[in-house]
């Protein structure tokens, strides 16, 4: 779609970062983003996203390695590269006895914008974020999730071409989590490259293109989603049957797994199509009421490329999301 | 980042420093002006008057300048220490951070924060003054000078500590510790002829007493520097000098990312 003279919304190269303290956080990452994605960054906690994010506004001081966006390095062109930035932390940075609407007005002074055009932004942005209402409360009062979207239009208010958010939906809750994924894929659609940081699987699968995985400062895998879905050989179908199968069921040409009378699992390889397991069902004149993925597969494949295994303790899976929700 | 934004942002910097200690005039502009009504009271109107004459003045006439140095000092320091270490702490700092805007207009921005309030307090302080006596001025364009000169150079003081501090313990050391020591032997209360010629010696050496003189001689016309040799104008250099020195550390500790970048 996008011709490949413009340059990337975002372009890493060897970029290393050691804090003061001797602890190497990054080891030398490469990462390009194009234009106009929607990309994850994946990764467990400490695994160096924040990190990356903090280099990309210079909030952290890099080691070594360069960074550009849209084309601007970050060090010799700064000021054109962080016009470009509109950035959402992990952590509440704004101040918290301040009113909402003088929050994002101040941002976009911070940003040049004349104080009149600061006030339409901010009504804009703030009513796309439904805080609108809110507007002259101090900022302090305002719930968890709240503060978050305060964050976002605080970060849209110069309209940056380049929208990163660090993990954004951290300990907001699912119906909020997804009225959050609504208004970030219209942002994205109307043309803001995203980043988005998360630990959240189910979030990356559902909203991002494109992906990279983060792991103790290096990046372990970076391709698009669909090519990293299907390097996982397998993928196990649950298969609601309408007829009543026996327990010794056993289908021709495939790994199956009886859990019920209506009810089995199928194991399908890469190279087989979905197509054939219908024909082989439809040869024993048995009709699929409905069909779902067992596994969160991104879950899985996540687990099996880690250093570190252990670690996946540190991933929120969405079973333990939903407990949380409804605690 | 064009002319035109960078004013808008500096402005919004400084707009929003004022706006932040006219909100809380109750902890910012009042006390300093009941401390200084008190010292009024206390040392020009009934000690003052058993005092009798101080360099060559009436008390209250010669403490006078001085308590209106020390409060333009304390509060253009603590303004910017506190504003600027506050935001630090809250992390805000960050909203600026990530902006193009350079650096030198961040502390300008600060500096003129610390200014409009160690000015209006400076101000409150002279009008209360007058409550006490008649104040007349010898020099008004000195004494202008020489309280806003002093009060950019405690401005920048203050952010320079903000900006090393990292806790408020860090905050208060430098106020409490070096600051305050300095102001009150600095000739705020006292002509430092009446010290033996050792402990003159030893005041010399300090900085603020020549910016309470400069002052000094701007409204009465005669201060403790011109009886002991030196020039009001040494004086306004070592500010100026002060300054620009700090100037450029603050400068180079914000390019460097000290205090502020990870
Ligand atoms: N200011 C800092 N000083 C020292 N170490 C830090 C600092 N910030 C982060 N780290 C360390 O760097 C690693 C990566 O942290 P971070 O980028 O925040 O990870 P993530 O965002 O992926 O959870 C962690 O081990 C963390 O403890
Ligand atoms: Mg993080």
């Amino acid at each position: 779609m996008l011709s490949s003279q413009s340059p990337s919304a975002l372009a890493i190269s060897g970029l290393k970062k050691t804090y003061r303290e001797g602890f190497i956080a990054l080891k030398g990452i490469d990462l390009n983003v194009e234009a106009g994605d929607f990309f994850a960054l994946l990764g467990p906690n400490g695994a160096g996203k924040s990190t990356t994010i903090g280099v990309i506004c210079s909030l952290v001081a890099k080691t070594a390695g360069s960074v550009s966006v849209f084309g601007h390095d970050i060090d010799h062109d700064f000021a054109a590269a962080k016009r470009c930035i509109g950035v959402v932390p992990q952590e509440f940075n704004f101040n918290q006895f301040e009113k909402v609407l003088n929050i994002v007005v101040t941002q976009g002074g911070y940003y040049g914008l004349p104080r009149k055009e600061a006030l339409v932004r901010a009504e804009k942005y703030l009513r796309l974020l439904d805080l609108w209402d809110k507007r002259n409360v101090v900022s302090r009062t305002l719930s968890g999730g709240m503060k978050r979207r305060l964050m976002i239009a605080r970060a849209l208010v110069h309209e940056p071409k380049l929208l990163i958010l660090d993990e954004p939906t951290a300990g907001v809750d699912i119906e909020l989590r997804r009225s959050m994924w609504d208004f970030l894929q219209q942002v994205n659609a109307s043309g803001t490259t995203i980043i988005l940081t998360t630990h959240y699987l189910e979030e990356a699968e559902s909203l991002c293109r494109n992906i990279a995985i983060i792991d103790e400062g290096d990046i372990i895998a970076n391709s698009s989603m669909k090519d990293l879905l299907g390097k996982l050989s397998q993928e196990v179908l649950v298969l609601d049957i309408v007829e009543s199968l026996p327990p010794d069921f056993t289908l021709k040409g495939f790994d199956c797994n009886w859990v019920d009378a209506h009810c089995i699992e199928v194991s399908i390889d890469r190279e087989q199509h979905v197509n054939s397991l219908f024909a082989a069902l439809e040869a024993q004149q048995l009709q699929v009421k409905s069909l779902r993925n067992k596994a969160n597969r991104l879950e899985e494949m996540f687990v099996s490329l880690l250093k570190n295994p252990s670690k996946q303790s540190d991933i929120d899976y969405p079973h333990h999301e939903s407990a949380e929700a409804s605690a | 980042m064009n002319l035109v934004s960078q004013w808008v942002a500096f402005k919004t910097i400084v707009y929003r420093e004022i706006h932040r200690f006219m909100r809380i005039w109750v902890q910012t502009l009042v006390p300093p002006a009941i401390t200084i009504a008190l010292y009024f009271l206390i040392f020009g109107q009934l000690i003052g008057s058993r005092i009798g004459e101080m360099g060559g003045f009436d008390y209250m006439q010669f403490v006078a300048p001085g308590l209106i140095m020390m409060a333009v000092i304390q509060n253009s320091y603590a303004n910017v220490v506190s504003s600027f270490f506050g935001q630090k702490f809250a992390r805000s700092i960050e909203e600026l951070l990530i902006t193009p805007l350079p650096h030198y207009l961040i502390l300008l921005g600060w500096v003129l924060g610390g200014d409009a309030r160690g000015l209006l307090v400076g101000a409150i302080v002279t009008f209360v003054s007058l409550w006490f006596y008649d104040l007349s001025v010898v020099n008004w364009t000195l004494s202008i000078f020489v309280v806003i000169s002093t009060s950019v150079l405690f401005s920048l003081g203050g952010f320079l500590n903000a900006l090393f501090a990292e806790s408020f313990d860090d905050i208060s050391i430098v106020p409490t510790f070096i600051m305050q020591p300095l102001i009150y032997l600095g000739g705020v209360f006292y002509s430092i002829q009446l010290l033996p010629t050792f402990w003159q010696t030893v005041s010399l050496a300090n900085p603020i007493l020549y910016m309470i003189n400069a002052f000094r001689y701007s409204i009465l016309g005669s201060s403790d520097l011109e009886s002991l040799g030196f020039s009001i104008n040494s004086a306004l250099f070592m500010i100026v000098g002060f300054i620009i020195l700090l100037t450029t550390i603050c400068l180079w500790s914000l390019n460097k990312g000290r205090g502020i970048r990870s």
